[in-house]
C-alpha cells in the first residue's frame, strides 16, 4: 500500500506499528452489551447514535409515508384531519429534532473528529456518553407523547395554538425536546473543546480537514442557539400549566415574541443540519477527484460565516406573521447575505472537480447529488427571502419543497455520502458497491420526483398542512407520492446491505479510498481502541494526492 | 497529509501525571486543565443565552408596558434586594478563596470555604423565601390567584406602617396561607388592563428569580460533592478543575443576580422613595 | 508547583469592597428620580460590577485570549438577540407612509 500512495510518506512508518497483525480493534476488544452501553469510546458512541437515529429515521419516514398516502387523492379518505395533523407533526418533530440536528455531528462527527485531528478521544468522553443517554431520554419522552395520543401543533409549536387551544401532548413533547437540547449542547461543547485542545502536534488550524471546520461552526451554533429554544419551550410549558399570558394576546402577551425566540434557535438549527454535510462533502469531493479543495481557507471561512449569518436572519420565517414591515425589510436584506458563503462553497466544489481525476464511487455519487440538490434548495430559498414573493409562497408546498431540498437533498444525501465514505473505516468492511450506487441513484431520482412537483403545486397555491386539496392539484401530488415510493426503496437498500456488510463484506484495508487525512492514513480499519498507537505529528496540508491511486490495488494491498 | 511520527514523549515521562490526575486521552495536566476550563466557559456561554431568552422577554414587555412595570417593581423591596446582593457577593468572595485554596493544595481549606459559600448562599435563599412569602400575601404570584388591585392597596398600606398581615379576611388562600381576595377586588381587576401587564412583570420576576434560585440549589449539590472529595484530598495543585469550574459557575450565578437586582428591584424604586 | 499561581488575597477583599460600594451607589441613585437616565445609570453600574466579578473573581484579567473570545461571543450573541428583536418592536407602530397610501393599505384590510 505504501508503494501506491507515494505522496504520503507517513504510511511507511505507520505500517510497522505493533499490534497491526493482532487484529485488536475497538469493535472486538470487548463485545458485551455492557461494554457498549457504558463505553466512553467516541467511536462506539458514534455508532450508538447511528443506531438510535436510524430507528428514529425509519419512524419519521413511516409518518412521511402516511402523509404521502393520504395525499394521493384530493379527498381526506385515508385518515381524519386530526390524525393527519398528528402525522405531519410527528414527522416534523422526529425528523428535525431527533434525526437531522444530531445526524452528522453525533454519528459521523463523533466517530471521525478525534481521528481527523490525531486525538485519542474527545475532550470529555464521559460527557459524550451522557449526551447519548440524554438523547435517548428526550426521545423516550417524545415517543411516549406521540404514541399516547400525539401532538398536532406542527413541529413549530406556535403559540397561542400550542398554549391555549390544543389538548394534545404538548407538554410531554416540549419536555422531551427540552431534554434533547442538552444532548445537543453537550455534543457541541465537547467538540469545540476537542478541536481547541486535543489536536495532535503540528495540526494547526489550517491543516485540519474541512469536515472539522464544519463541525466547529456547527458546534458554535449548537452552543449559542439551543439554550434559547430550551427556555422558550419551558415558557410554553409554564404558560400551559399556570395560564400565564406571556405569549397569549388576551392576557397582554405577544405571540410574535414566541416566534422570534423560536426562530432565533430554529433558523440557525437549519445550519446545524446542513453545515456538517457540507463539511463531509468536502472530504468526498477532494478524495474522489484527487485534488485538494480549491480555496481551502475560503471554504473554512465560509463555514464560520454561515454560522454567524445564521443568527441574524431568523425573522424571515415571520414575514406574514405581523412583523413590522421595517424589520421585515431588514431581515430580508440580511437573509440574502447567507447566499454568499453558500455560493462560495458550491463554486469551490466545482473548481475542485474541474480537471480533477473524478470517479463515480458510491460516496461520490451522493456528493454529486448533494451539490445539485443543495443548489436548488438554496436558490429557491432566495425566492422565499424576497418580501414580495414570500407573501405568495408562504405556507404553501413551495416552502415544503424548498426546505426538503435543503434538509433531505442536502443534509440526508450528504449524510448518506459521508456514511458510505466512512463505513469501511467504521467496520473495516466494504459494502456491495453496485447496490450502493443503485441506492444513490434511486434516492436522487426518487427525491426529485417527490419534491419537484411540490414546487409547482406550491407555486399554484396549494397550502401545506391540509389533508384535503382541490382536484386540480392531484396529478402533481400523485407524482410526488410515486417519487416518495422510489425514495423509500432507495433508503431501504442501505438499511439492508450496510448491516449485511458488517459481517459479510469484503475486508476494506486501512485506506480504500486513497484519502490523505489522518483518519485514513494513520489508523487501522476499524481503528484500535485508542485510535493511534503513536501520536502522529503533522507537517503538511490535509489534502495532498497522488493521482496514480488505484482502488483495486489499495484493496488488494491490505 | 504529510506526517511524521514520533514516540509520544510527554506521556512517557510526564512527572505530574499519575493516578486520577491525568485521564488517559490527555497528553499533559496542562492540556487537561485547559480543556476543563474551556469546557466550563463554553457551558457558561450557554447559560448566558439560556437566561438571555428571559431577558429578551423582559426587555420587550418592559418596553411595551413601561409605566405598569415600574409600579409593579415598586411592590418589591429594594432594601432586601440590596442586602441579598451583598450576601451573594460575599459568597462569591468565599468561593474565590475556595478556588485559591485548591490552587495552593490546601484540601481542608477548600472544604471550609465551600462550606461558607453554602451558608451565605442559603442565607440569600432564606431572605428570598421571606420575600416570596410577603409576595404571596400581596397576591402577586402570577397564577389565577393574582390580584393587582389588592397588591397595590396592601402595598400602600404597608408603606405607611400598617402590618399587612392584619388585613383581609381570615381565610386560607393559594400559597403560604395568604388571605383570600374579596370578590370586588377580582371584579375591579378584570376591568383593569394594567392588571394583566403587572401580572406579566411578576411572571418574569418569579421565573427569573426562581430559575436563579434553582441554579443556586444545583450549585449547593455540586459543592457538597466537591467538599467530600476535597476532604479526602482528591484535588491537588495539578488537578483542581472541578473546584475551579464550580467557582466559575457560582460567580456566574452572582452575575445574573447583579443584573436582576436593578432590572427587577430598582426599576420602580424612585416611586416609593421617602417611605 | 501549581498550574496557576494563586492570586493575592487582598485583591479579593478589595474587589468585595468595591462591589459593596457600587451596590449602595446603585440603590441610592435608583431612589432618586433620574427620569430617562435611571435605567442607563442602573445598568451601567451593573455592567461595572459584572466586569469586576468577571475580571477578578473569574480570573479573566489574566486568562488566555480564547477565554476572552468565548465571553465576547456570548455577549455578542446576547446583543444580537436583544437588538434584532428590538428592530421589530421598535418599528411596529412606526408609520411614515404617506397618509393616502396608508389609507389605501388599511382600506384593503
Amino acid at each position: 500500500m505504501s508503494t501506491i500512495i507515494t505522496s504520503a510518506p507517513a504510511l511507511a512508518p505507520a505500517s510497522k506499528e505493533p499490534g497491526q497483525g493482532g487484529g485488536v480493534d475497538y469493535l472486538n476488544h470487548e463485545t458485551s452489551i455492557a461494554s457498549w452501553l457504558l463505553t466512553l469510546d467516541h467511536k462506539r458512541i458514534g455508532i450508538l447514535y447511528l443506531v438510535a437515529m436510524s430507528a428514529m429515521f425509519v419512524l419519521g419516514g413511516f409518518y412521511a409515508g402516511l402523509i404521502r398516502a393520504e395525499l394521493i387523492t384530493p379527498k381526506g379518505d385515508l385518515m381524519s384531519s386530526d390524525f393527519y395533523n398528528k402525522s405531519f407533526t410527528a414527522h416534523g418533530v422526529i425528523m428535525v429534532f431527533f434525526v437531522l440536528i444530531p445526524l452528522v455531528p453525533a454519528s459521523l462527527g463523533n466517530f471521525m473528529l478525534p481521528l481527523m485531528i490525531g486525538a485519542k478521544d474527545v475532550a470529555f468522553p464521559r460527557l459524550n456518553l451522557i449526551s447519548w443517554y440524554v438523547y435517548m431520554i428526550g426521545a423516550g419522552f417524545t415517543l411516549v407523547a406521540l404514541i399516547g395520543g400525539g401532538v398536532d401543533t406542527g413541529w413549530t409549536f406556535y403559540t397561542p395554538l400550542s398554549t391555549t387551544y390544543l389538548n394534545s401532548n404538548v407538554l410531554l413533547t416540549a419536555t422531551g425536546l427540552f431534554i434533547l437540547g442538552f444532548s445537543s449542547i453537550l455534543t457541541g461543547l465537547n467538540f469545540i473543546v476537542t478541536i481547541h485542545r486535543m489536536r495532535c502536534p503540528g495540526m494547526d488550524w489550517f491543516r485540519m480537514p474541512l469536515f472539522v471546520w464544519a463541525l466547529y461552526a456547527t458546534s458554535v451554533i449548537q452552543l449559542l442557539g439551543t439554550p434559547v429554544i430550551a427556555i422558550t419551550l419551558a415558557l410554553v410549558g409554564v404558560e400551559r400549566l399556570l395560564g400565564v399570558g406571556i405569549f397569549d394576546p388576551r392576557l397582554g402577551g405577544d405571540p410574535i415574541l414566541y416566534q422570534h425566540l423560536f426562530w432565533f434557535y430554529s433558523h440557525p438549527a437549519v445550519y446545524i443540519m446542513i453545515l456538517p454535510p457540507l463539511g463531509v462533502t468536502n472530504e468526498l469531493i477532494s478524495t474522489f477527484s484527487r485534488k485538494p479543495i480549491f480555496g481551502y481557507s475560503m471554504m473554512a471561512g465560509a463555514s464560520l460565516a454561515i454560522a454567524i449569518f445564521s443568527f441574524i436572519v431568523w425573522a424571515h420565517h415571520m414575514f406574514t406573521s405581523g412583523l413590522s414591515p421595517y424589520a421585515a425589510m431588514f431581515f430580508s436584506l440580511l437573509t440574502f447575505s447567507v447566499a454568499i458563503p453558500s455560493g462560495i462553497k458550491v463554486f469551490t466544489w466545482l473548481a475542485t472537480l474541474f480537471r480533477g481525476s473524478i470517479s463515480f464511487d458510491s460516496p461520490m455519487l451522493y456528493a454529486y447529488g448533494f451539490i445539485g440538490l443543495f443548489t436548488i434548495g438554496g436558490m429557491t430559498g432566495l425566492f422565499l427571502s424576497t418580501l414580495g414573493t414570500d407573501i405568495h409562497f408562504h405556507d404553501t408546498y413551495f416552502v415544503v419543497a424548498h426546505f426538503h431540498y435543503v434538509m433531505v437533498g442536502g443534509a440526508i444525501v450528504g449524510f448518506m455520502g459521508g456514511l458510505h465514505f466512512i463505513w469501511p473505516k467504521m467496520f473495516g468492511r466494504m459494502y456491495p458497491e453496485f447496490l450502493a450506487r443503485m441506492s444513490a441513484i434511486l434516492i436522487f431520482v426518487g427525491f426529485n420526483l417527490t419534491f419537484f412537483p411540490q414546487f409547482l403545486v406550491g407555486y399554484l397555491g396549494m397550502p401545506r398542512r391540509y389533508h384535503e386539496y382541490p382536484n386540480e392539484f392531484q396529478v402533481l401530488n400523485v407524482f410526488s407520492t410515486a417519487g416518495a415510493t422510489v425514495l423509500g426503496v432507495g433508503y431501504l437498500l442501505p438499511l439492508l446491505y450496510l448491516p449485511w456488510s458488517v459481517f459479510f463484506g469484503e475486508k476494506a484495508g486501512r485506506n480504500p479510498w486513497g484519502a490523505t487525512t489522518l483518519d485514513w492514513t494513520h489508523t487501522e480499519s476499524p481503528p484500535t481502541p485508542h485510535n493511534f498507537e503513536e501520536t502522529p505529528v503533522v507537517t503538511g496540508e490535509p489534502y495532498k494526492y497522488d493521482t496514480l491511486f488505484n482502488k483495486e490495488s489499495a484493496l488488494a494491498g491490505h | 497529509m504529510q506526517v511524521t511520527e514520533k514516540k509520544h514523549a510527554q506521556e512517557a515521562h510526564d512527572d505530574h501525571g499519575h493516578g486520577h490526575e491525568l485521564a488517559h486521552h490527555f497528553v499533559s495536566v496542562e492540556q487537561q486543565h485547559d480543556a476543563g476550563n474551556l469546557g466550563m466557559w463554553m457551558f457558561l456561554t450557554t447559560e448566558v443565552l439560556f437566561f438571555g431568552g428571559l431577558f429578551a422577554a423582559y426587555t420587550i414587555y418592559r418596553y411595551k408596558f413601561e409605566k405598569v412595570f415600574e409600579q409593579a417593581s415598586n411592590i418589591l423591596d429594594p432594601m432586601l434586594g440590596a442586602i441579598n446582593t451583598i450576601v451573594l457577593i460575599f459568597s462569591s468572595v468565599t468561593m474565590a478563596f475556595a478556588v485559591r485554596s485548591a490552587q495552593q493544595g490546601k484540601s481542608k481549606a477548600i472544604v471550609a470555604w465551600l462550606g461558607a459559600t453554602i451558608v451565605f448562599g442559603a442565607l440569600f435563599l432564606g431572605i428570598k423565601y421571606g420575600e416570596w412569602k410577603h409576595d404571596a400575601h400581596l397576591h402577586v404570584f402570577p397564577t389565577s390567584d393574582f390580584n393587582w388591585t389588592w397588591a397595590r392597596e396592601k402595598h400602600a398600606e404597608g408603606e405607611h406602617g400598617h402590618g399587612h398581615d392584619s388585613h383581609g379576611p381570615e381565610l386560607k388562600g393559594f400559597v403560604f396561607n395568604s388571605p383570600v381576595v374579596p370578590a370586588n377586588y377580582i371584579e375591579s381587576d378584570s376591568r383593569n388592563p394594567e392588571a394583566k401587564q403587572a401580572k406579566l412583570f411578576f411572571f418574569l420576576y418569579f421565573s427569573m428569580t426562581s430559575l436563579h434560585a434553582l441554579h443556586m440549589i444545583i450549585g449547593f449539590g455540586v459543592m457538597a460533592v466537591i467538599m467530600v472529595y476535597a476532604w479526602y484530598g482528591y484535588y491537588t495543585p495539578h488537578y483542581y478543575v472541578p473546584v475551579e469550574s464550580v467557582g466559575l459557575y457560582w460567580h456566574f450565578v452572582d452575575l445574573v443576580w447583579i443584573f436582576l437586582f436593578p432590572l427587577l428591584y430598582l426599576l420602580g424604586a424612585h416611586l416609593g422613595a421617602g417611605h | 508547583m501549581s498550574l496557576h499561581p494563586p492570586a493575592k488575597a487582598w485583591t479579593y477583599w478589595a474587589n468585595f469592597l468595591a462591589l459593596c460600594v457600587l451596590t449602595v451607589v446603585t440603590w441610592l441613585t435608583a431612589r432618586m428620580d433620574l427620569g430617562a437616565l435611571s435605567t442607563p445609570v442602573a445598568l451601567g453600574i451593573a455592567v461595572i460590577k459584572a466586569a469586576l466579578v468577571v475580571l477578578f473573581f473569574m480570573h479573566v484579567w489574566e486568562s488566555t485570549p480564547l477565554t476572552k473570545l468565548v465571553i465576547g461571543m456570548s455577549l455578542f450573541m446576547l446583543t444580537v438577540l436583544l437588538t434584532f428583536l428590538f428592530t421589530d418592536y421598535a418599528t411596529r407602530n412606526y408609520d411614515v407612509l404617506p397618509s393616502d397610501h396608508a389609507a389605501a393599505v388599511s382600506g384593503k384590510h
